[in-house]
């Protein structure tokens, strides 16, 4: 639990971040540290730089953009978790954030930094697809949006180049949206065994249109899209709700692990599809 | 006892200002000149033949001083804090590696992070050969652990555990009539108490420093048995007990994993002695599934021969222990301990039979209850399910052949003698506060909604406060194994020249509370304030002849000693008060600080006077000696006999197989109490471990012997968020092995926890069909046994 050498920079301004990882082979960037730092320890990964990003001014803030908001590279856990413009307009968001991990992972880790680790079961991931997040990548050669949708990979595999900081999330306005999960250590406390995120647009009684996703499934969080089909133009009773947690796991490959079978966590995906459904439509 | 009123009050601890400002003293916080640090080279295999050690790249890293391999250590021997059963472990790997993690070579360099790369470096060539790790295949012996010696160490029988020490008659020839009897019911269940790692948020941590000219060698360890350590440390090295120094400074969390001779404590010293500087290694946490012991990890079948009324005729255990790759300090007692309490708190012919069998995994040892919470959940598991079948409230089938208050002493279906209990009372006491009848009115409602709500029960009896110095002989101890050491509680208290009082004991804390309970022990006895009163501990040298903190052993061994020489000192300083106030003796009184006449207010004097006087004998009476001190050895009758209920209330959800533990009451009884809020203390973080053991904890090998849970991200470890608040409640049957009438708490909770929980899932789930589910209780397991069940 002792990482090998490494050289540790720690940048205060965007431009020197973006020139110290652009000008490195193989660095790596911190912030709240709660992904690469354990990572580092167990030697699994041996940056030969670390770009401490922490000190960066105007990064740590969630900002009202009126159709969206925005939430900055540095912004924590907690207070992505307790955040009143994320309660209101992205409540899976702030769902998902108030059960990573524990409280103190949740005041040290940031959102943008699980985002940007895409671990095959985080919280955040999911409701950054289903509420139609929007990336923000920066880079020397710089700034590009890349859509949720396409954000994810595979397992610790995100759209980011070598070179591009995460630094920013975007989180359109509007809809309902909501998370539901199992963790490990049962209810929604610990790293996910399963959980989905929702979000629909049902102002007028009908689902004109929803986003379903889920995590801690398959190698990545993902987009249910036979679910989220399968609730639109419906009046979101309970035959829809079943009708779309039963499609949660279609086209994807469900993983097995110490925590859960193929079967159960195929079956887990829909119960907490439908318990995300009806947390909106209910 | 005086009347100063601080036994059996909440005292606030003595411990805590330091502990909670960071300003506690760990072993990584001890810094000596010129030390180096050092890393082990691990096995990636659990069963290998190592050809060869090519140590040169490592060598040639700037900043290593030295690797050493089994060539470099042999001469050493074998460590003889071990039960001589089978092949022991070695100090470093010897040609053979029996587990994944067994240290074949150890680095010592200028840093930690330096000794690491370097331990990189060390290239080992292996031929790994078959791991046994299912325990049923290793008992069935088709290959061996060990080439040419049975996996089964020993099997430990109920009615005759020790040849010519315990022999009762067989109770099986009984037991099979009654199964053969109309009118009886036999219930049987196999059941897995599984694996466990230890985990204490400080690892295990050591530095030595060996010096030469003295001819002495200084250990700091994190552990819980500072004295054997300093014995074996002696015996290894050939030099007197005098000559080695061994403290535990502040210890991080016990939990029995640091009640254990580890091989890596030798190790530094060594180094240190080759190397004329100070070696360090800390543990981290991922080592700790490798270096350090584990616990549990039984299979067992349970059975229940009885009468529909309820008339338990016979209890039969027949179970396999994992040991893992090596016997070690007590691995194959650890069974025996369990095997102690196997009838419970009842009156029933009982039948066991515990195989101690090894397996290509870490060594297993003492984990908190240490073969009692084994031995506790497959009795309460079965009798659950034995009061299922002739369709009886659990509480009465306990009752019905609970021993009775009025039998005490009673001599065990397994040959002990329990000291005191009324078993029935605390059982009442505990239903009557939880409201039983009401919570299961509840379940029913609930379950008539169609949610699945749970009452789970569980008694307990402990076997603790080792103990009579007789146990020693057996063989199960630092005594028994040639060690230079004490089986016997100590405790010197000395009164300070300006009034204030040190106590020096030979057991310390790893979260206990020993400074300020011993200090109530004392104010009590002295009239000196707690403020006055400094406990010390975890020096082999300074501190009396010990044996360390387990077995919840402390306070009636040690504590007894304690309050024994606090009588003494009160006797002399009250000759020097009544020589100092031209009073007798019998007419002193101690209070608030000074000593006064019976009856006299004003006619006192401070005990800064006495102490002084003491230490100025000319001033003291005719003919007696200076100086205010006793110091008393104690060695118990017999060990003590704790006793509890626990009851919980869980609901599972019936989609996810998720269980919430809604409520949890216990009421234990462990004797009089010193500091109900420290007994209380205990119980919260016990009855944490046992629900962790219920619902989170195991630890996981695949079939090649790899540990798949060696993070804590893969081993849940509980959080305060995971439990819901205790209610704790106790009845006081004090003990008459010790005139302090204490017993021990250390390791009640987690004795009564892990059946409660599961007795109270299974009862959740059981007009579903299902009978039993193993632990951990994880979502899917349950949600299984109930798809299982409906299918």
């Amino acid at each position: 639990m002792y990482p090998s050498n490494f050289d540790y920079v720690a940048p205060t301004s965007l431009d020197e971040a973006l020139a110290a990882l652009s000008g490195s082979e193989n660095a790596k960037l911190l912030s709240g540290g709660m992904s690469l730092l354990p990572l580092m320890k167990m030697r699994l990964v041996r940056p030969t730089t670390v770009v401490d990003i922490s000190r960066i001014p105007g990064l740590d803030t969630i900002t009202d953009e009126g159709d969206h908001i925005a939430i900055g590279a540095l912004v924590k856990h907690a207070d992505t978790a307790s955040s009143e413009l994320v309660g209101k307009h992205a409540t899976a968001l702030a769902q998902a954030a108030g059960t990573t991990a524990d409280i103190q992972v949740r005041n040290q880790g940031t959102t943008c930094g699980s985002i940007a680790h895409a671990d095959l079961a985080a919280d955040q991931p999911a409701a950054a697809l289903a509420l139609g997040a929007t990336m923000v990548a920066a880079s020397v050669r710089g700034e590009r949006e890349i859509a949720a949708a396409d954000f994810f990979v595979d397992t610790l595999t995100s759209a980011l180049e070598d070179d591009e900081i995460l630094v920013e999330l975007r989180v359109p306005k509007g809809g309902k949206s909501a998370y539901a999960k199992l963790g490990r250590r049962g209810g929604d406390s610990d790293y996910p065994i399963a959980a989905a995120a929702v979000w629909v647009d049902a102002s007028d009684g009908t689902v004109a249109d929803a986003r379903i996703a889920v995590t801690g499934v398959s190698s990545k969080p993902y987009l249910a899209v036979a679910s989220a089909q399968a609730v639109v133009g419906t009046d979101g009773s309970g035959d829809a709700i079943a009708s779309a947690a039963s499609h949660a796991t279609d086209d994807v490959v469900v993983l097995e692990d110490l925590y859960g079978s193929v079967e159960y966590r195929t079956h887990l995906a829909s119960v907490f599809v439908k318990r995300a459904l009806e947390g909106v439509l209910g | 006892m005086s009347t100063t009123s601080v036994m059996g009050g909440i005292v606030r601890r003595k411990e805590d200002p330091s502990l909670i400002q960071g300003k506690g003293n760990y072993v990584d916080d001890i810094k000596r000149r010129g030390e180096l640090a050092a890393a082990f080279v691990r096995s990636p295999f659990a069963a290998a033949t190592v050809s060869s050690i090519d140590t040169s790249a490592a060598l040639e890293l700037d900043g290593v001083h030295a690797v050493y391999t089994a060539e470099d250590v042999r001469h050493l021997g074998l460590n003889p804090a071990q039960v001589a059963v089978g092949t022991l472990r070695p100090f470093l790997a010897d040609g053979v590696v029996y587990h994944v993690g067994e240290a074949v070579a150890m680095v010592v360099a200028d840093n930690r992070y330096v000794a690491q790369d370097a331990a990189d470096l060390v290239y080992v060539d292996y031929e790994p050969g078959d791991a046994v790790v299912d325990l049923k295949e290793a008992f069935a012996d088709a290959s061996q652990v060990h080439d040419g010696e049975s996996n089964t160490l020993l099997t430990w029988s109920g009615h005759a555990w020790w040849e010519g020490v315990v022999e009762l008659p067989d109770p099986s020839p009984g037991i099979q009539e009654a199964k053969e009897r109309d009118d009886t019911v036999v219930v049987s269940l196999e059941m897995v108490n599984q694996r466990l790692i230890p985990t204490a948020i400080e690892p295990r941590a050591v530095l030595a420093d060996w010096n030469s000219g003295y001819g002495s060698v200084e250990l700091w360890s994190s552990s819980q048995i500072p004295h054997a350590l300093a014995g074996a440390i002696g015996v290894i090295f050939g030099i007197p007990s005098n000559k080695v120094r061994v403290v535990a400074p502040e210890v991080g969390g016990g939990f029995g994993l640091k009640l254990n001779v580890y091989p890596d404590e030798t190790l530094v010293c060594f180094a240190s002695k080759q190397l004329g500087r100070p070696v360090r290694w800390t543990e981290t946490r991922r080592e700790a599934g490798f270096a350090s012991i584990q616990g549990r990890g039984w299979i067992g079948t349970a059975t229940i021969t009885g009468t529909k009324e309820g008339k338990i005729l016979g209890y039969e255990l027949d179970a396999i222990c994992d040991m893992g790759a090596y016997s070690q300090n007590f691995t194959v007692a650890i069974p025996l301990l369990g095997l102690f309490v196997a009838p419970g708190q009842y009156d029933i012919p009982t039948s066991y039979a515990l195989h101690c069998v090894v397996t290509n995994t870490p060594t297993t040892d003492a984990y908190r209850g240490a073969g009692r919470p084994e031995a506790a959940y497959y009795l309460e598991r079965i009798i659950d399910a034995y009061a299922r079948e002739i369709g009886m409230d659990p509480a009465d089938v306990r009752k019905a052949n609970y021993w009775k208050s009025d039998q005490f002493p009673v001599t065990t279906a397994v040959g002990m003698t329990m000291d005191s209990g009324d078993y029935e009372a605390n059982l009442d006491a505990l239903l009557d506060r939880a409201g039983y009848e009401e919570l299961k009115a509840r379940r029913d409602a609930a379950r008539s909604e169609g949610r699945l709500l749970g009452v789970g029960l569980s008694s307990y009896v402990e076997v603790c406060g080792f103990g009579p110095s007789a146990l020693a002989g057996l063989g199960f101890s630092w005594g028994g194994y040639g060690l230079p050491t004490s089986f016997n509680g100590s405790g010197v208290v000395r009164v300070q020249p300006d009034g204030t009082c040190t106590v020096t004991i030979g057991t310390g804390p790893s979260g206990q509370s020993h400074e300020t309970t011993w200090a109530q022990i004392v104010a009590d006895g002295l009239g000196i304030p707690m403020e006055n009163i400094e406990v010390q501990h975890g020096d082999s040298l300074d501190s009396p002849m010990g044996v360390g903190t387990f077995g919840s052993r402390s306070i009636a061994v040690d504590g007894t000693a304690t309050y024994e020489a606090t009588n003494r000192v009160r006797e002399k300083a009250a000759t020097i008060a009544g020589h100092l106030l031209e009073a007798a003796p019998e007419d002193i009184r101690f209070e608030d600080g000074s000593a006064h006449v019976a009856g006299s207010p004003d006619r006192t004097v401070a005990w800064a006077q006495i102490a002084e006087s003491a230490y100025q004998p000319h001033t003291l009476p005719e003919g007696m000696e200076g100086g205010l001190e006793s110091s008393v050895v104690f060695s118990p009758p017999n060990a003590t006999w704790p006793f509890g209920s626990h009851l919980a209330l869980v609901e599972v959800d019936p989609e996810t197989g998720d269980v919430d533990l809604l409520e949890y009451w216990a009421t234990d009884d462990c004797g009089n109490v010193i500091n109900p809020m420290i007994v209380d203390g205990q119980l919260h973080g016990g009855i944490a471990q046992g629900v962790a053991q219920a619902l989170f904890e195991e630890a996981i090998y695949d079939e090649m012997g790899n540990l798949l849970t060696a993070s804590l991200v893969d081993y849940p470890l509980p959080a305060a968020g995971n439990l819901p608040m205790f209610s704790l409640d106790r009845t006081v049957t004090p003990s008459d092995v010790n005139p302090l009438g204490v017993k021990g708490i250390g390791e009640a909770g987690t004795i009564g926890a892990a059946q409660t929980i599961v007795n109270a899932v299974v009862d959740a789930v059981s007009h579903l069909g299902v009978k039993h589910i193993d632990m951990p209780l994880r979502p899917k397991r349950v949600w299984q046994a109930i798809e299982d069940a409906r299918n």
